[in-house]
């Protein structure tokens, strides 16, 4: 253990652990500071997202809708890409879904239509990621702002077609028709025996998402492209004289990202809303960035972060119930302060942990 | 016929004013961070902030100027948050600002409703907690002169402090940083920050000052929307200025005259589409009202492409200072 170095298990362990602790205990004081016990939010937060079936359903059926946010942005990091676009990838990606749900939904069953409700999902993620993708590789302008700039061009693109292309006819709300049944995933709570779920909407696209992180573990850490992608990240200068072409990989990892952003439409279009409607990815986009970072960009973190952001999201929803006082703004401040220390302050810690180990470890070295 | 476009322009031009002036501060703000090797895409969450902090200050003292202060200090917390974590714990700069977006839109709307009680919103604010419109001398005698009138006692006239502070902020802002010293450092510290380390002038001191700058800017574009424009604060009021503001500072190419006019053609694009809600233009017809609310971000995304001319940022922008230690 050379200086500076820590052990793995505090690297990818401890450090993230304080860093969360870091998080809830702010997050504490905003509680104390509105007045209100933040022991008691705890527990209301815990049983409204854990504590019975119904509220578990809740949080599956959030967490379904970060893995795939915080996938795309997790394969966009291997390759050193910050894609801060994911919001405006699954909104443009819930228009390839709606797109295939409303051409069959009164035709075939839902088991037809779901492979081109995933493929449109995906097709209309990754197109909207291939232009960012594509200016960043060939023309050099910065992928953070052109995917900032296009989430907003994407709602402005989606507003202007919710309201005057494909809107139900004959209706002033933004929105496309109600799919039929051929349009519509199976409840998980219909899948399995008793009323476990309730009447939470959680939904086959929870298998499609797990699915997607073994596929992008497997693309990462078991392929050609995932080798290549990781050494891109690491050094794009190495890569190239390696061989790797940084417009391919750029174009092909962005394409990735996009189109797993755009599944997130699975969930919230097919699996939950049954229509396209406004606005409806609600910032998940953003949350799969405090959700990669958080997972450390890998399949398994990221389930547990997204598990963790949807019990966030259900227990929010029951504290702000119970506790008229805490609105569900309490959630963005949550996760705010989870991407600022998991994320900006990642090494806050580390200097001082450094400090302790090479202090702790001397005695048991070689005594040098 | 003549004296009714003219009118009209006038009107237009005259809610370009207003609409620019919170993209103007922010803009400049931005200018300051960015300039010296900071990015900022925390503008947003600074200029909400700011917004709500004078908005609530402003109700409750019924003084807009200590609004105004309220404001400049919650951005200048952000700001120093967003210093500490990229400055201090060379931290990456993109996640610190969306940090920040949350933090504050977060913040603002359970604040606002756990004091005031009304869905996040401030209640409306005093006459005295809000900066009054300024008639400039002879605005009223003017009025009648064709042309020129109408032009001043319109269009230059009849603004609030903030809209001609930060437009005076422009030139202030040019001469900062071309002609002082403090301003050249500034800019050496986006583009070499080892070699102003080498002459012996503090790396972490000259960024922790320009996020200051940056804060202090947003401060004031914030308080604009809350106490000046509209009375009082209303959740979430910001709606995407912040990165509209960052937009017109890679249109501007990172100069203080540039981003006037950025932030002027931005703000018209604006005016223009809230004039023509509804209506047909003649020649084109229907233009969807999202055409004009997306194109100036289309607009910047074809400039970063290099199609109109070439936006290079600082060079050192984005990437945290760490003096080698062997």
């Amino acid at each position: 253990m050379s200086a500076g170095q820590l052990p793995r298990w505090v690297d990818f362990g401890l450090i993230p652990a304080l860093n969360l602790i870091a998080a809830f205990f702010v997050s504490g004081l905003v509680v104390l500071l509105i007045g209100e016990n933040p022991l008691e939010a705890v527990e209301i937060l815990l049983w409204g997202s854990l504590g019975y079936g119904e509220g578990i359903g809740f949080t599956l059926f959030n967490a379904t809708s970060f893995i795939f946010t915080g996938l795309a942005v997790a394969v966009a990091f291997h390759a050193g890409l910050f894609n801060i676009g994911g919001e405006g990838q699954a909104y443009v990606g819930g228009l390839g879904v709606a797109f295939a749900c409303l051409a069959l939904d009164q035709y075939v069953p839902w088991w037809i239509t779901l492979p081109f409700a995933v493929a449109g999902g995906a097709l209309f993620g990754a197109a909207w990621a291939f232009i960012p993708a594509w200016l960043q590789a060939t023309r050099g302008s910065h992928i953070v702002i052109t995917t900032i700039m296009f989430n907003f061009i994407g709602a402005a693109l989606m507003g202007y077609l919710l309201v005057d292309v494909v809107a139900k006819p004959g209706s002033m709300q933004p929105e496309t028709r109600t799919f039929e049944d051929g349009g519509r995933l199976p409840l998980l709570d219909n899948l399995i025996p008793g009323d476990f779920f309730g009447t939470s909407q959680v939904n086959l696209s929870l298998v499609i998402a797990l699915i997607c992180c073994f596929l992008v573990w497997a693309l990462i850490w078991r392929t050609r492209l995932g080798y290549e992608i990781r050494t891109f990240g690491a050094n794009p200068t190495a890569a190239v004289y390696a061989g790797i072409s940084p417009v391919r990989i750029t174009i092909v990892t962005m394409l990735i990202s996009g189109a797993l952003a755009g599944l997130m439409a699975i969930n919230e279009i097919m699996g939950a809303q049954h229509r396209l409607i406004l606005e409806f990815v609600a910032g998940y986009g953003f949350v799969g960035i405090a959700v990669a970072l958080m997972g450390r960009a890998h399949p398994v973190g990221i389930v547990l972060a997204a598990i963790l952001f949807g019990m966030l999201y259900q227990g929010g929803a029951e504290l702000s119930f119970e506790k008229p006082a805490i609105t569900r703004d309490m959630i963005i401040v949550i996760q705010g302060l989870v991407i600022l220390f998991a994320g900006a302050l990642e090494y806050m810690f580390r200097p001082s942990l450094v400090q302790l180990f090479s202090f702790a470890g001397a005695p048991a070295g070689q005594g040098e | 016929m003549f004296e009714t476009y003219l009118h009209t322009m006038i009107l237009i031009l005259d809610s370009t004013v207003r609409l620019s002036t919170p993209l103007l501060l922010a803009c400049l703000a931005g200018l300051y961070s960015e300039r010296s090797g900071i990015v900022d895409i925390g503008l947003e969450g600074k200029m909400l902030g700011a917004a709500f902090g004078a908005g609530a200050v402003g109700y409750m003292t019924g003084n807009a100027w200590l609004g105004l202060l309220a404001g400049i200090g919650v951005s200048i917390f952000l700001a120093l948050l967003h210093g500490f974590a990229s400055i201090t714990n060379r931290g990456n700069q993109i996640v610190s600002g969306v940090a920040i977006n949350f933090l504050a839109a977060g913040l603002t709307a359970l604040l606002g409703q756990s004091w005031f009680r009304q869905g996040g919103r401030t209640p409306p604010l005093p006459k005295e907690g809000r900066f009054q419109d300024i008639e400039l001398p002879f605005a009223e005698q003017l009025e009648t002169v064709p042309v020129i009138g109408p032009i001043y006692s319109e269009l230059l006239s009849g603004h609030n402090i903030l809209v001609y502070l930060a437009f005076a902020a422009v030139p202030l802002t040019w001469w900062i940083l071309f002609r002082t010293r403090f301003g050249l450092r500034l800019r050496a510290v986006g583009e070499n920050p080892a070699a102003v380390d080498t002459a012996g002038i503090s790396v972490v001191w000259l960024r922790y000052r320009a996020v200051i700058a940056c804060g202090i800017l947003c401060g004031v574009a914030g308080s604009y929307l809350s106490i000046a424009q509209s009375s009082g604060f209303i959740k979430d009021m910001t709606a995407g200025r912040g990165f509209i503001a960052l937009a017109a500072l890679i249109f501007a190419k990172w100069k203080p005259g540039n981003a006037m006019l950025a932030c002027l053609l931005f703000g018209f694009l604006d005016a223009v589409a809230i004039r023509l809600q509804g209506q047909e233009i003649p020649g084109i017809g229907d233009v969807p009202v999202q055409f004009f609310q997306a194109l100036p971000y289309i607009l910047t995304v074809i400039l970063l492409a290099g199609f109109i001319g070439k936006a290079i940022p600082p060079k050192a922008s984005g990437v945290p200072y760490l003096k080698e230690r062997t």
